[in-house]
């Protein structure tokens, strides 16, 4: 259990250095965007003294390296900074610290998320360990026709198409997901409803197929003849033998899914009119917001470790050769 | 036991058998039309070459087929009931219960993921025949009876966490958990050295006489078959060549196949005298990584001849090799060839250097490119070594597949187009388009069957005749090393052990590690393994 143990805070670690690059990554690339942030909010019309003291006031007269420190060294005190939006040429500040802003857009995004995981991940397991069962099957060839249908599908379709079905024709849930910081759970759950299954239909093809493919990949190794030979029924031989060998992998194309779920939904949140931290980035970006815009870029990135760490570790304490050494 | 048979009843009967199997887009039949009677408390050897179908009768007897394979006529009747006509969960009523089977390569058929007591139990405890307590003591009786290490605490652990033959002893005790009527043996000793494979033969024959189980015992090796059964069945093509009780079948057998069979152990090669040597190494140390794997290796290889590496798995016979070709460059020591020192890695060394050594690998199969032809396979070290182009390198190829006993007309195929022999034949045209000074033969014939070994083992023979080729000839199998060699050094953790004529190796009095190894080679003797255990308890006693 100790060498798990030590595994599991050295890639802790290794996530942490990760980040510190893509922290200096995210820097670098927002650095080599074209155009001014003091001219694009001031606008063609500003003397260049004007631009130059809005400039001065952010800090951006500093050399790059300079506002790297300052930038990440308030970062690790979670302090990403105050948003430039919300100041203009009459002087009046109206900013809102980053944390404030990103805090409930990215709780409604992970709100979404688990929603869809809560629905997506079981469906996709169970079609995923079934389909593997009868495979070559009617029912396999269904459920994979219907899923490889949904995913290639774009996202805007499908969720157009369900609102078509489920709140103009058949109106069962609302069109809109405007939730906000007062909306009660239930009702919450009732607006994110649409999204989440858009959501639902764009993820569940990839992880059922991956389960699917994770468990006949097993079915032909020799123990799995041995436990047939020992009188194992299928569902026995699937459920004993194959599956517990196939979580790596399976975890893997899951914890994808979640990022995914996190980082990549800005067109469904668009199209449900859902305030998640997607759509505030696109705005972020549009507006040269920069320390919103890095903020955004960071959260995504941890994200992404932190998930891949999980899938780590799962395919760690599923591998008996680490989980007990010789 | 499930039920009160009578040592001496028939158990298993198959009659007209017919096995057919998908492969190519074909149906193609694997087994045509084969009898066998088996009664309780016999075992029957099943030999034959790869392709003859013996696996795939081995598992029909217990009613069940590979995918791809289907019954296409015939009837197996198992204690009065015909297993062809059972469904899927009917036969699952007798696996595991009152028949078991024991696979080749245990590594692979365990579960990785369950401990081993478990996997020992499992179809004991579904079929209802003990409880979880009752199963479990139970299998820890079977551990020691194996001569398994600490019984009490192996089943803890999971298969990783075990040998190879323990694993093999291992899954012996999960075939015979439940007490089955009928145990078949699939080549459940042939991935192992010979020193564990006498234990694990021991421990099985003990057990199986113990519990006066029925058993069918598959192999290609006829001196493990001598040992285990009661009577032979040799198969080729799927047909039964013949059948007799050991003793007779093994000194009078009738059909000329067997025979043929029989006359593969009987090659030995007449001893060279010893020249000037060829290549030496001294007190060579190699290491991979931080764990080393040679210890002051010295091996002097006369020019002309053959010296034959023996030991079993992990002795560093194969690292011996790599050092020599410059693969794994040496920590300490020299290698001399032809008078003058190599450098130890292989990016420092010469084109002729590299030209005058080449290799020949165990996996023929691995060690081709699986997109050429063997018109690129042979074509390559032509042009890379002695320049040849067109016509030159045409007529050449053409000239090497004619020593190998092959022809132009295999010049276009790809290696899954090859027979076992053949793809190892063309492995030996393109080590010998070099035109070498010396080969290293790693393992070369133990993939193949015995008389494709047979035709290999000559063909190195005339070649290097022919050639004056010097061979180093790596193997763990002591009939290969009789066959092939004029010298022989005895390989154990790293060390060289003994070194010498073939004759005064073979010659007792041994040293300890020579010896272990020498007496585990099953002889073709039936009495063989009882005289060794014999012997053996003599000595303890």
């Amino acid at each position: 259990m100790h060498a798990v143990f030590r595994t599991v805070l050295e890639r802790l670690g290794l996530g942490l250095a990760t980040l510190f690059i893509v922290s200096i990554i995210i820097f670098s690339a927002i650095e080599m965007l074209p155009g001014d942030f003091g001219e694009a909010v001031l606008g063609q019309a500003a003397t260049k003294e004007t631009v130059a003291a809005f400039r001065r006031e952010l800090g951006l007269d500093e050399p790059a390296y300079m506002r790297y420190a300052q930038w990440i060294g308030n970062v690790v005190q979670g302090d990403l900074g105050t948003s430039f939006s919300g100041r203009n040429a009459s002087g009046i500040d109206r900013s809102r610290p980053v944390v404030d802003l990103i805090a409930p857009r990215l709780w409604n995004t992970l709100f979404l998320a688990s929603m869809t995981a809560i629905i997506a991940v079981p469906i996709a397991l169970a079609l995923g360990i079934t389909s593997a069962l009868y495979r070559n099957s009617i029912y396999d060839r269904t459920v994979n026709t219907a899923t490889l249908t949904t995913i290639s599908f774009p996202e805007f379709f499908v969720a157009y198409i369900l609102i078509l079905l489920l709140a103009s024709l058949w109106p069962v849930f609302p069109s809109l997901a405007n939730v906000d910081a007062a909306t009660p759970l239930a009702e919450r759950m009732f607006k994110a409803a649409l999204p989440a299954m858009t959501l639902t239909l764009v993820i569940v093809a990839h992880m059922m197929r991956m389960t699917r493919a994770a468990i006949i990949n097993l079915l032909a190794s020799p123990y799995i003849q041995m436990a047939r030979l020992s009188g194992a029924s299928q569902t026995e031989v699937i459920i004993k033998h194959a599956l517990p060998n196939a979580w790596a992998p399976i975890a893997t194309v899951i914890t994808f899914n979640l990022a995914y779920l996190v980082v990549g939904v800005v067109v469904v949140e668009v199209v449900f009119v859902y305030p998640g931290v997607g759509q505030l980035m696109v705005d972020a970006v549009t507006s040269r917001d920069i320390p919103v815009v890095q903020g955004c870029a960071l959260i995504f990135a941890m994200t992404y470790i932190l998930l891949n760490l999980t899938a780590d570790i799962i395919g760690i304490i599923t591998n008996p050769r680490l989980l007990h050494p010789k | 036991m499930s039920d009160s048979g009578q040592k001496g009843d028939i158990l298993l009967d198959i009659k007209g058998l017919k096995i057919q199997g998908f492969s190519d887009e074909k149906w193609h039949d694997i087994v045509n039309g084969v009898d066998l009677t088996l009664r309780r408390g016999e075992v029957m050897g099943l030999i034959g070459e790869s392709g003859a179908g013996k696996s795939t009768l081995g598992l029909a007897a217990m009613g069940y087929t590979q995918p791809g394979c289907k019954i296409t006529a015939g009837e197996i009747i198992f204690d009065g009931v015909d297993l062809a006509k059972l469904s899927d969960a009917e036969k699952r009523k007798f696996w595991g219960n009152r028949m078991t089977y024991v696979a080749q390569s245990a590594a692979a058929s365990f579960n990785p993921a369950h401990r081993l007591i478990a996997q020992t139990t499992a179809s004991t405890i579904r079929a209802g025949l003990k409880d979880r307590s009752e199963a479990y003591s139970d299998a820890r009786i079977l551990y020691d009876a194996l001569n398994l290490p600490d019984p009490e605490h192996i089943g803890d652990r999971y298969p990783h966490q075990v040998s190879g033959g323990q694993l093999q002893r291992v899954m012996t005790a999960m075939a015979m958990s439940p007490r089955p009527n009928l145990i078949v043996f699939d080549e459940p000793t042939t991935a192992l050295d010979v020193t564990t494979q006498v234990e694990v033969l021991s421990s099985m024959r003990k057990i199986v006489e113990e519990f006066n189980t029925a058993a069918i015992y598959i192999t290609h090796d006829l001196a493990v078959v001598a040992q285990m059964s009661d009577f032979i069945k040799v198969l080729r093509y799927g047909y039964e060549v013949e059948e007799a009780p050991t003793r007779q079948m093994l000194s009078t057998p009738k059909e000329s196949y067997t025979k043929s069979l029989w006359s593969v152990r009987a090659l030995e090669k007449k001893e060279q005298e010893i020249g000037q040597s060829i290549l030496s190494l001294k007190g060579i140390d190699a290491a991979y990584g931080v764990s080393k794997v040679l210890f002051d290796v010295d091996i002097e290889v006369p020019k002309g001849s053959t010296v034959a590496v023996v030991g079993e798995s992990g002795s560093g016979k194969s690292t011996t090799a790599r050092v020599i070709t410059g693969l794994l460059p040496q920590t300490a020591g020299s290698v001399h060839f032809d008078g003058t020192e190599l450098p130890p890695a292989l990016a420092d060394r010469s084109k002729d250097q590299k030209r005058r050594i080449q290799m020949i690998y165990q996996m023929a199969d691995t060690a081709m490119n699986p997109r050429q032809t063997v018109r690129d396979i042979i074509g390559r070290p032509l042009e890379f070594y002695l320049d040849l182009r067109g016509k030159a390198k045409n007529d050449r190829i053409l000239e090497l597949l004619e020593m190998i006993e092959l022809d132009g007309r295999f010049l276009e195929r790809l290696p899954s187009e090859l027979s076992g022999g053949q793809k190892q034949r063309i492995c030996i045209a393109r080590a010998l388009a070099a035109n070498p000074d010396f080969v290293i033969c790693d393992e070369v014939t133990s993939a193949l069957d015995q008389i494709v070994q047979e035709g290999i083992l000559k063909l190195l023979l005339r070649l290097q005749k022919e050639l004056g080729l010097t061979y180093l000839f790596i193997t763990h199998d002591i009939s290969t090393v009789k066959a092939i060699s004029d010298q022989v050094v005895v390989m154990n953790e790293g060390k060289v052990v003994e070194q010498g004529q073939k004759t005064e190796v073979f010659q007792p009095p041994h040293p300890g590690y020579t010896e272990l190894l020498l007496s585990s080679v099953p002889e073709m003797d039936p009495d063989w393994l009882t005289n060794l255990n014999a012997k053996c308890a003599d000595l303890k006693g």
